[in-house]
C-alpha cells in the first residue's frame, strides 16, 4: 500500500512547546476554579550532596527533566513492573555496606568495598539524555566517573573482549524478584571498547546529590546512547568475559531486544516504531535521534555493521 | 411489590449506577488536568481509560450469568447502559491514543493499524463496537428483530480481541492480561455450561 507523505510542516512546528504549556497552565487555572488541588504525596526526601565539577563537554544543554520525574517515574523491575513502584519500595534496599566483585581476564580480581572501589575517582556532573525503548525520554544531570577509569585501574588481560554486569539479587529488599517477570539476578553487557568509550559512565549520584535508590542506588551504568535497560542498576558484579555474556531483556524476548541495543530510529520494536519519543514533560512527540544523538561518538564503533541484524 | 422494584430501579438505581460507571472517567480527567498522573500523564490516561474499556466489556458479558444465577431478571435492566460504557470508555481510549498520544499524526497512526497486530486488533475491536452501540436502542431492536441477538453476539470477539490487544502490547509482566484472560474464560464457561444444558447445581 502507497502511503503518502503529508505536507512539509510537521507536527512540531505546528505547536511548539511554550504553547502546550500555555495550554496546560489554562486547563489547570480552569479546572482549578471548580476543583481544590491535591496535596502532592511524592517523598521528597534530601541525600547528601556530592561535590563534583560540572563536565561541560560531555553535557547537553537541553532543558533538564524534573526531579521529581526522574525519581518517580523508574523502570527499576527488582522493585516492580509499574512505573511508580521503585520510588515506593526501594526505601528498604541497603545500599551500605556495599561491595563489587570484580572477576574474570583481569590482573587484579577481588571483592572490593564500595568505598575503595570509589576513592581514587573525583566525581563529575554529565547531562545526558536517557532514550526508553518504551518510547520516552528524559535529560539526567547524572553524578559519576568514566566507566574506562575504572576499568583500566583493574587492568584486564588481552583475553577480556566483554564486560558483563549483574545487578544485586536480594528479594528480602527487592520484591520485584519473587515473582519471575524476567530472569534474576539482572545482566548486562557491553563490549570492550563500547565500555571503554569515554561517554560511558559510571554514576553515583543526580542532581548533585547521593542517588536514590529506585534509580539504582549505589552505582548504576548509564549508556546514553543505548535504549535505557542498558544502562543496569545497583551492581554487585563487574565481569570481563571473552564471549558476547546473556543480557536479561534478550534473555527475555530475543527478537524485541538485541545485545546491542543501540538507539535507532530506522530499526522499529518488533511492535512499536521507535522513530519518535515523547520527552517526558513535553506533550508532542519529538523524532528520534540515531545513536540518541550521539553519533559523533560512537558511530564509528559500528562501522560496517548491519545495524538490522545487530539491533 | 415489583412495582415499587421498578420504580426504584428507575428513579435510583439507574442514574446511580450512570454515576458510578462515568467516575472511573472524570476522576481520570480530573488527574489529567491537575498534572496528578505522574511524569508521563497521557500514557497513564491511554491505558486507564482502555483498561475501563475492557473492565466494562467483561462486567457487561457477567449481567447474563448474574441473571441465571440470582434467578432474577433485574441484571438485565443495566445491560445496554455497561455495554454502552463500555464503548464510551473505549472510544476515550482510542481518542486518547489519535489525539493526546500521536496528536494526529496520521502518517504514523495509519502505519502502526496496518504494521503493530496489536494496534490492528485494537482498532478491530473498536469498530465492531460501532454497529453494537449504533443498534442498541429499542427502535433498533424492534427493527433488526432476530438479527439483533446475533449482532449482538459478535461482543464475545471484541472482548477477546481486547484481551489479546493488551496482551501484545505488554513487556515481559503478562499478570494482568492473564487475569483478564481468566475472567473472560469463566464467562464463556458459563455459557457454554448453558449451551451444552449441564444442571447448574441441581
Amino acid at each position: 500500500m502507497l502511503i503518502k507523505k503529508p505536507g512539509d510542516i510537521k507536527p512540531s512546528e505546528i505547536t511548539d512547546e511554550s504553547v502546550y504549556m500555555r495550554r496546560r497552565e489554562f486547563m489547570q487555572t480552569t479546572a482549578g476554579l471548580a476543583l481544590l488541588p491535591f496535596v502532592k504525596t511524592a517523598s521528597a526526601k534530601t541525600e547528601a550532596a556530592l561535590k563534583h565539577v560540572k563536565n561541560k563537554k560531555f553535557s547537553t544543554d537541553e532543558k533538564l527533566t524534573d526531579h521529581a520525574s526522574i525519581t518517580s517515574y523508574n523502570n527499576f523491575y527488582e522493585f516492580g513492573t509499574d512505573k511508580t513502584s521503585p520510588a515506593k519500595y526501594a526505601d528498604r534496599l541497603t545500599t551500605s555496606p556495599w561491595s563489587i566483585t570484580i572477576d574474570g581476564e583481569v590482573a587484579k580480581p577481588g571483592k572490593y568495598n564500595l568505598e575503595d572501589i570509589l576513592k581514587p575517582h573525583s566525581l563529575e556532573e554529565r547531562i545526558y539524555r536517557l532514550r526508553c525503548v518504551e518510547r520516552w525520554s528524559m535529560v539526567v544531570p547524572w553524578i559519576g566517573f568514566s566507566l574506562a577509569d575504572l576499568i583500566k585501574r583493574f587492568e584486564p588481560t588481552s583475553k577480556a573482549r566483554y564486560v558483563q554486569f549483574t545487578t544485586l539479587y536480594r528479594p528480602s529488599e527487592m520484591p520485584g524478584q519473587k515473582r519471575s517477570v524476567l530472569e534474576w539476578p539482572y545482566v548486562e553487557g557491553l563490549r570492550i571498547d563500547e565500555a571503554m568509550n569515554p561517554l560511558t559512565f559510571l554514576a553515583v549520584g543526580l542532581y548533585g546529590k547521593v542517588m536514590p535508590k529506585q534509580n539504582g542506588a549505589p552505582i548504576r551504568l548509564v549508556v546514553p546512547w543505548k535504549y535505557g535497560y542498558k544502562s543496569i542498576k545497583s551492581i554487585v558484579r563487574i565481569s570481563f568475559v571473552q564471549n558476547e555474556p546473556p543480557t536479561s531483556w534478550n534473555l527475555s524476548a530475543p527478537n524485541e531486544y538485541g545485545f546491542f541495543s543501540n538507539v535507532n530510529p530506522e530499526v522499529d520494536h518488533p511492535r512499536w516504531s521507535q522513530r519518535k519519543e515523547r520527552r517526558i514533560g513535553e506533550f508532542l512527540r519529538r523524532d528520534t535521534q540515531m545513536f540518541n544523538g550521539y553519533g559523533e561518538q560512537v558511530a564509528s564503533m559500528y562501522r560496517g555493521m548491519d545495524l538490522r541484524k545487530y539491533y | 411489590m415489583s412495582i415499587n422494584f421498578n420504580y426504584w430501579q428507575a428513579r435510583i438505581g439507574k442514574p446511580l449506577i450512570f454515576a458510578l460507571c462515568l467516575l472511573p472517567f472524570l476522576l481520570l480527567s480530573f488527574r489529567l488536568l491537575n498534572n496528578q498522573l505522574g511524569a508521563n500523564p497521557i500514557e497513564v490516561f491511554t491505558r486507564s481509560n482502555g483498561e475501563w474499556g475492557l473492565r466494562f466489556l467483561l462486567i457487561t458479558l457477567s449481567i447474563t450469568p448474574l441473571k441465571n444465577i440470582l434467578k432474577q431478571s433485574w441484571p438485565m435492566q443495566y445491560r445496554r447502559m455497561l455495554g454502552l460504557f463500555a464503548f464510551f470508555y473505549v472510544f476515550i481510549h482510542l481518542s486518547s491514543y489519535l489525539v493526546l498520544d500521536q496528536f494526529f499524526d496520521w502518517q504514523e497512526i495509519w502505519a502502526d493499524i496496518i504494521k503493530r497486530p496489536y494496534i490492528t486488533i485494537g482498532m478491530s475491536a473498536f469498530v465492531l463496537l460501532i454497529p453494537l452501540a449504533v443498534t442498541s436502542n429499542r427502535y433498533m431492536m424492534k427493527r433488526l428483530g432476530r438479527n439483533w441477538l446475533r449482532l449482538h453476539k459478535l461482543v464475545y470477539l471484541i472482548a477477546i480481541l481486547a484481551v489479546v490487544h493488551f496482551f501484545l502490547l505488554v513487556k515481559a509482566d503478562f499478570y494482568w492480561p492473564t487475569v483478564y484472560a481468566v475472567l473472560l474464560g469463566l464467562l464463556f464457561t458459563f455459557r457454554l455450561r448453558k449451551y451444552c444444558s449441564l444442571p447448574l447445581g441441581k
